[in-house]
């Protein structure tokens, strides 16, 4: 009997049927609890819901949205907008933190002094605070429309948000739309194409050219551009465009909050370039600048990929932190969602798949790029 | 996918170490001029960071220190004043700190603050470090929570509906950590498991909890919690919270601590189970003690990310630190500082954070003396 004790095959089968026995049990004994607890609540399990109208308004989206429709349309409100957030907190923040972190090796002391200050402040304090100090400076810190700051002519700044003039497409809008949309279609094949068969002007010539001729069709398709001014219309702005306060605030706080972990991987990709490599291009003679951009920046980059692949998953994990400042992304949609419906366990589930969901298809991104960025050794 | 994230995160992490060893070289001694005025950019960037000084210096001076108020019985004064309002967090210093603990009984927090702080401290120096500083600080969360909660020694009972403000966060921190350091342990040996069950559990759920934002894990414990148990069995809200976040913490540190265990040579185990060791004590005292030394600065850095998560117990209507501070502000007798309260507020959690930093950067320049030995 002992013998088969001192199997390592069955002592290892024993071990993993308890730790799954367990596991199972564990998840059986709470979905029995839950079931039991819903169903003596009255809540019907299932994702019926999904179809009803979801009787909660939404305050900013792209996609036109009534509290009539169902909860499925709110949901998708709600993800436009994290999608829209966490790619512009991305694009800018990538930039912010490229400067910020050069400025961290800059040879001049008072850059270095800024960046590294500025660095510190936002790392080490939490971003909801930031977000909350933010929101409160545009709300609580800004006069009332009446007494809007006005920066720029036709620019109005106040509690309710920013306004500001913005073009509008008057007459054959479609055709407009149309001919922008194959031209610059037309130049992303071209774009992909490139430094395969054919050499083709840069993308700086092209693009700035299939523009202008997007333009041109429109103009004589009968499209005009009207630009539509803001204006007091009684206590608030009437025309324009605007950015709610809680918009400004959480991209705003967003951006310069990864702006500082961007600039400490471009601070880091710098230095773990091998010293030789300054070195060397000094003794080439290059001047320090054109050194970083030549030499080190190239080498650096390739570092930097991962540590960034990381930072951008959790830009995503970060936008949902909309929901301290009422801003409406995905997971604030949700929260409002589950609060009214007591479908806490739908409604769970569609979160974590909607931000796994995400964080693959950019990790999966990022790790193509990586690939084609990597070093090809031969 | 999970590979080439590891893959990643090592490249990353490698590149990390890489560049706490090496910095650019320092080009030839300049002159002060040259540093400043050298070239065209230089110019604009001295001439840039002068300017942003010279007009951000004075108003900041003149709004933080010459015309604000510092002290005054309620808001008046302030709504007169052009400048900061530093009366409002001397009058509102306890709510802050406290939340709405009987104002009777906030020598108990204090005291049971003084007393977590005093545990840190004495937890930071290495030499302290040893089987007597886990009794300590078991010693010390029972006595903290026996003075928070009451019900013992005669101390009136206190419910932890009440505790608020920096305690709260000071627990949840501490227990997000403390619990979740021996959890990642776990799952970071489950992951590393021959056995395919342990180490597909173990994979999954460090790979869900890492995909996704606390704020869900937040919702999830606080909404799903009380609907998983049966009927009649209940778990107050700041335990819900602390679940959230242990598991959270649990699954990053389970990922570090992972790194640790790589880097031991696979030899280590093996030679310790051919001494007859059992894996548990294989683990124990042979390949935990060395792997877990490597990855002590890492898991530092955890601790940061932690004590600025617990900011975030706000959205599921915990009264921490920053949402007392929330709370006091929309007192209509004063005109809502919320500038003054947020930078004292994100004082606090820079002093920790920075502080806690530093002592990582020491930890890893002395984990390098001892690799260089």
């Amino acid at each position: 009997m002992l013998r088969f004790w001192y199997d390592v095959r069955i002592r290892s089968a024993v071990w993993q049927a308890i730790i799954l026995a367990t596991f199972l049990g564990t998840i059986a004994w709470l979905t029995a609890n839950t079931l039991d607890n819903l169903a003596r609540r009255g809540i019907q399990t299932g994702f019926a819901f999904l179809e009803r109208p979801a009787r909660f308004p939404i305050s900013e989206g792209f996609l036109a949205y009534e509290p009539t429709q169902s909860y499925l349309r709110a949901f998708a409100v709600g993800l436009l907008n994290t999608l829209y957030i966490a790619t512009l907190t991305i694009v800018v923040a990538t930039a912010t933190g490229f400067v910020v972190g050069m400025g961290r090796r800059s040879l001049n002391p008072l850059v270095r002094a800024f960046a590294a200050s500025f660095v510190e402040a936002m790392r080490n304090t939490p971003l909801v605070v930031q977000l909350l100090f933010w929101y409160a400076l545009l709300t609580i810190g800004l006069p009332s429309p009446r007494a809007a700051l006005e920066p720029v002519p036709d620019v109005f700044l106040s509690l309710r948000g920013l306004f500001f003039p913005w073009p509008r497409l008057e007459g054959a809008a479609a055709a407009g739309w149309v001919a922008l949309a194959a031209t610059v279609l037309a130049l992303a094949a071209l774009f992909v194409r490139r430094g395969r068969a054919v050499r083709l002007p840069s993308p700086a010539i092209i693009l700035p050219a299939g523009l202008g001729l997007a333009a041109i069709v429109g103009w004589l398709g009968g499209t005009r551009i009207d630009v539509d001014y803001p204006a007091l219309q009684g206590f608030n702005f009437g025309g324009g465009a605007t950015l709610t306060p809680e918009f400004m605030a959480l991209v705003v706080g967003l951006i310069l909050y990864t702006a500082a972990f961007i600039a400490e991987i471009v601070r880091s990709g710098i230095d773990a370039v091998p010293k030789g490599q300054w070195e060397a291009a000094r003794a080439l003679g290059l001047r320090e600048t054109r050194i970083l951009w030549l030499v080190i920046m190239p080498q650096a980059v390739r570092l930097m990929v991962p540590p960034m692949t990381s930072q951008f998953l959790n830009v995503v994990k970060n936008t949902t932190l909309a929901l301290a400042v009422g801003y409406p992304d995905f997971a604030s949609v949700m929260a409002t969602t589950i609060n009214q419906t007591g479908q806490a366990i739908e409604g769970v589930l569609i979160l974590m798949g909607v931000y796994l969901m995400i964080s693959l298809t950019l990790s999966a991104f990022m790790n193509w790029y990586n690939a084609r960025m990597a070093m090809v050794t031969r | 996918m999970t590979a080439i994230d590891v893959s990643l995160e090592q490249a990353g992490r490698s590149a990390r170490r890489h560049a706490a060893e090496t910095k650019p070289p320092e080009p030839r001694r300049r002159s002060l001029l040259t540093v400043f005025f050298g070239g065209v950019s230089s110019t604009f960037l001295t001439l840039a960071a002068g300017a942003v000084l010279l007009l951000a210096m004075p108003r900041l001076l003149q709004w933080g220190v010459l015309d604000a108020v510092w002290t005054a019985a309620d808001g008046n004064a302030c709504r007169e004043a052009s400048g900061a309002c530093w009366a409002f967090l001397r009058a509102k210093l306890r709510q802050i700190a406290f939340g709405i603990y009987p104002p009777d009984q906030q020598w108990r927090p204090l005291l049971g603050m003084v007393l977590m702080l005093a545990a840190i401290l004495w937890s930071l120096p290495p030499r302290n470090w040893g089987g007597r500083l886990l009794l300590l600080w078991g010693v010390a969360v029972v006595v903290f929570l026996g003075l928070m909660g009451g019900g013992v020694f005669g101390l009136v009972p206190v419910p932890s509906a009440y505790w608020g403000g920096l305690p709260v966060t000071l627990i949840l921190a501490v227990s997000a950590l403390g619990i979740g350091f021996p959890v990642g342990v776990l799952l970071a040996l489950g992951r590393r498991s021959e056995m395919p069950v342990p180490r597909l559990l173990s994979t999954g759920l460090i790979e869900i909890i890492r995909g996704l934002p606390l704020i869900s894990l937040l919702f999830m414990s606080s909404i799903m919690l009380p609907i998983m148990l049966p009927e009649g069995m209940t778990i107050d809200k700041l335990a819900r919270a602390g679940v959230a976040l242990t598991i959270f913490s649990a699954a990053y540190m389970a990922e570090i601590v992972r790194g640790g265990l790589q880097a031991v040579p696979d030899g280590q185990g093996e030679a310790a189970r051919a001494l007859g060791l059992q894996w548990a004590q294989a683990m124990r005292l042979v390949v935990l003690p060395q792997a877990l030394r490597t990855v002590i600065p890492p898991l530092t850095n955890t601790a940061i990310v932690m004590v600025k998560n617990t900011a975030l117990v706000l959205v599921v209507g915990l009264f921490d630190l920053l949402s007392s501070g929330k709370s006091a502000l929309a007192d209509p007798a004063w005109p809502s500082p919320f500038a003054e309260t947020y930078l004292f507020i994100a004082a606090i959690y820079f002093v920790i954070c920075f502080g806690l930093s530093r002592y990582s950067a020491f930890l890893e320049r002395r984990a390098d003396v001892g690799r260089a030995r």
